[in-house]
């Protein structure tokens, strides 16, 4: 009889994991109900999970969609052009040397637990930005600007060294390091966000937990559970609060955009942040598939370092041996532009022609450099990480270079972390890499291959170059400052110490006929406090 | 049998303790770290991240300072979620994982054992090839492919289902089912065959046929006999299977959006983010030496020539 009795209770076992499996979520249908109750709720996909909400702390894409509705500062961006306009700063005054910045702040700029928001605090948020215990990764940002950052950043000075200041309650000061005329789009970049600095000192790192927090942007947050999702509410103490229309937006972070994807086919997503390239040609053919051109740039990096690829002729006519128009158009098919250089097209900077596609002046090049159609020419590699269409690329590369120079590349492909790791310290012959750009400006690209650059991989060193970003990040901005970097970007495709590629070009699903104060824009920024059910 | 419990629990010590150190030391002696990224950060911004992660010291001393936390049951900040600790995204993310992992084993076990019983019973008939021909299948097909097959169909074509989410969020219970059924189908599989060659074996035992010669009824034969022998085997993959199914099911938890710990588990060793490898790899391991330790109790009562004493 025991022994029946343990046979029933190991099948009753089993079966009670069952039950103890479904009870585990069954008291939630009212919640539900609560959440459809709410008017408007716009949700939309993230990307990964988002590492942090600190604006001193973050670093990507899906954190930046996150600050734009937690925070605001100075300048804030506008949703049709992604140019700065103004935020929590009512006017400013720029002297006339262009170095000295003066803010007046808006008198009804609040945080949502009504404190006002200062111009001590500026002061305040921007040195524990700098300080180098927050180790934020992108104070190098400011230290390219403020005058006096970087030397407290690194722990040279203190922080009395850095250039700004609070002249009273409301007005905010502070010296550039040069007449930089990309500083307004800057600052509103987190990089320069005002933090609640009456919270931090409160609570310390848990100041970003949903029951702490505090901030000053149009929305504030309501819960955050990781992988699952972060919903924001609007902020009542915001200065604009009759221009934020969404009642609840929702950021859901999905690691497979296959998901995101058929999410957004079935309803359950009202934006979706990116299209899976399995999925173009499909996406292009829907009404509500929005695609733009955006400041991002896909390039190989050469080691500049390791011949052949020392000699500027060889790593010419490797660059101009591949084809673009053929990478844009039967590899990646997404409307991407061919990148002739390493600056996209932006407003007032039209990016002057370098050099074109022509494989007969590429064999010529590689017969100067001693390589006669490809003879005596060593086996180099190609790295890259780990993806399809990056594989898919050099494969059409490695091709492409066989048969124009008849020279033979092998391809290497790396998990995510060992790749930048080895691209980073130089340890490469070719490498894959792409850039977006932080603000409107030529600069933010061609201040990549500066020698002092730790963003250099290649590690190419021109003197000349030095001097001309040099130059230019003395001059004011206008017309002559664009001629210098258009002098400095022609060096640079003479060198040709990387190949660029092409222009990304940025999916986004939405549809625009139901929700309004979304626009394409070069820098792929929406800001939610624009978006309204139309 | 008071002693083994003992004996066994102290074991788990030091098996732990070598499981943590040798982990430690390998996820180090990967290429790149938590701080790469694609926009390389610069070398002084990156000395003061070391700093504040204590990564500046020697790695013995940070792995005394680890071990030390590890004693107080604290596992650390997560290196690339600032925003939390280790300790509370294992809190918030095993739960789902296991409520997951405990339906889907729970249903794998049940439907699986059924199979292989009636599979056993009816060999070579038709029943016996149905299951078997859908146990092929389910060991077959990998989940990255039944997962989004049954999101075209029930979620996409027929409407039924939404197509991921979890059950905290606006859709409730129903977003268990996919992400359960796509988990089940291998685990269910493996045991159906694993039980129907089992039963197999033991209807042919020199037991069984005792039993029948006595002349006891089929029922008490086939319940008493035959099924308390046949589960051996199916006992003794319980433990893996359940430490596989919990943290292991990343891909369903990445397809059908499940917050659970097996994201962790892959992402963290992606990211290079030391902490939370260390955390997840902890937990695994914990699991199971646990779920191994039970088992071999269940054994005890399950199989007679078994003892503990």
């Amino acid at each position: 009889m025991k022994r029946i009795i343990l046979s029933v209770m190991t099948v009753a076992v089993f079966f009670g994991l069952i039950a103890c499996g479904d009870r585990g979520g069954q008291e939630e249908p009212a919640a539900i109900a609560e959440e459809e109750n709410l008017p408007v709720e716009f949700i939309l996909y993230n990307g990964a999970e988002p590492e942090t909400i600190d604006p001193a702390l973050i670093s990507g894409v899906p954190e930046h969609r996150i600050y734009l509705s937690l925070f605001e500062g100075l300048m804030s961006y506008d949703p049709e052009t992604a140019d700065p306009i103004p935020g929590v700063a009512e006017s400013w005054k720029i002297s006339s040397d262009g170095l000295t910045y003066t803010f007046k702040l808006r008198e009804d700029a609040v945080w949502s637990d009504g404190t006002p928001v200062t111009a001590q605090q500026f002061v305040d948020s921007w040195l524990r930005f700098l300080n180098p215990e927050t180790a934020a990764e992108y104070a190098y940002m400011m230290n390219m600007v403020i005058e006096g950052a970087a030397e407290y950043n690194s722990g040279e000075a203190g922080p009395e060294a850095v250039q700004i200041r609070a002249l009273d309650e409301r007005t905010f000061q502070f010296d550039l390091t040069g007449p930089a005329p990309y500083v307004l789009g800057m600052l509103a970049h987190y990089a320069f966000s005002v933090v609640p600095t009456h919270v931090i000192d409160e609570y310390g790192d848990d100041w970003t937990e949903p029951e702490n927090f505090v901030g000053n942007g149009p929305f504030v947050l309501k819960e955050w559970s990781p992988q699952e999702k972060l919903t924001v509410v609007p902020n009542e103490t915001y200065w604009n609060r009759k221009a934020v229309q969404l009642d609840q937006v929702t950021y859901l972070p999905i690691e497979d955009n296959n998901t995101a994807y058929n999410m957004y086919k079935n309803g359950e997503l009202d934006w979706s942040t990116e299209v899976p390239n399995d999925a173009i040609d499909e996406a292009k053919l829907r009404d509500d598939h929005q695609s733009n051109a955006v400041m991002i740039v896909y390039y190989y990096v050469f080691n500049t370092e390791r011949p052949p690829l020392d000699d500027a002729r060889v790593r010419r006519a490797l660059s101009l041996a591949v084809d673009r128009e053929e990478i844009v158009e039967k590899i990646r098919r997404k409307g991407d532009v061919a990148a002739y250089g390493i600056v996209p097209p932006m407003k007032g900077y039209q990016p002057p022609e370098t050099f074109s596609d022509n494989a007969e002046k590429a064999r010529q090049l590689l017969a100067q450099a001693g390589y006669p159609d490809g003879e005596g020419f060593p086996v180099f590699e190609v790295l890259y990480n780990t993806s399809e269409t990056h594989k898919k690329i050099a494969e059409y590369v490695q091709q492409r270079w066989k048969e124009t120079l008849n020279i033979d590349v092998e391809l290497v492909n790396q998990e995510w972390s060992t790749y930048l790791n080895n691209r980073q310290e130089g340890k490469f012959d070719i490498a894959r890499a792409g850039w977006a750009g932080d603000y409107k400006d030529p600069n933010s690209f061609l201040d990549l291959f500066i020698s002092t650059s730790a963003l250099n991989g290649g590690n190419y060193t021109s003197a000349e170059y030095d001097e001309l970003i040099e130059k230019a990040s003395t001059m004011p901005g206008g017309e002559k400052r664009y001629q210098v970097l258009a002098q400095a970007k022609k060096l640079l495709m003479e060198d040709m110490p990387i190949a660029p590629f092409y222009f990304y070009s940025q999916s986004n699903m939405i549809d625009l006929d139901k929700w309004g104060g979304w626009y394409t824009n070069v820098l792929d920024i929406h800001p939610t406090k624009d978006i309204y059910m139309k | 049998m008071k002693k083994y419990v003992i004996r066994r629990a102290l074991g788990l010590i030091p098996t732990l303790f070598i499981i943590i150190t040798v982990s430690f030391f390998i996820i180090r002696l990967a290429p790149g770290g938590p701080f790469a990224r694609e926009k390389a950060v610069p070398d002084e911004i990156l000395r003061n991240l070391e700093r504040k992660y204590h990564m500046d010291d020697p790695l013995v001393v940070q792995y005394g300072r680890y071990l030390f936390d590890v004693l107080r049951f604290d596992l650390g900040p997560s290196f690339r979620y600032k925003d939390h600790d280790v300790n509370s995204l294992i809190a918030g993310s095993l739960p789902n994982s296991l409520i997951l992992g405990l339906v889907s084993l729970g249903a794998a076990l049940t439907l699986g054992i059924a199979a292989g019983i009636v599979s056993a019973l009816k060999q070579n008939r038709l029943v016996d090839y149905t299951f078997m021909s859908v146990a092929t299948v389910g060991i077959s097909i990998p989940l990255f492919v039944v997962g989004p097959v049954l999101m075209l169909v029930f979620a996409m074509r027929l409407g039924w289902l939404p197509t991921s989410g979890w059950i905290t969020g606006r859709y409730g219970m129903q977003t268990l089912i996919m992400p359960a059924v796509t988990l089940t189908l291998p685990y269910f599989a493996y045991i159906a065959r694993l039980s129907r060659a089992s039963f197999l074996d033991v209807l042919r035992s020199d037991y069984v046929r005792t039993a029948r010669a006595k002349g006891l009824p089929g029922g008490i034969v086939i319940f008493r006999h035959v099924i308390r022998g046949g589960l051996l085997p199916v006992v003794s993959y319980i433990g893996p299977a359940f430490a596989q199914i919990v943290t292991g099911s990343v891909v369903v938890e990445q397809i059908f959006r499940v917050p659970g710990l097996g994201k962790f588990f892959v992402q963290s060793a992606i990211n290079r983010d030391y902490t939370l490898v260390m955390g997840t790899v902890i937990v695994y391991s914990v699991i199971l030496i646990l779920m191994n330790f039970f088992v071999d109790l269940l054994y005890g009562y399950l199989d007679p020539r078994v003892s503990y004493d």
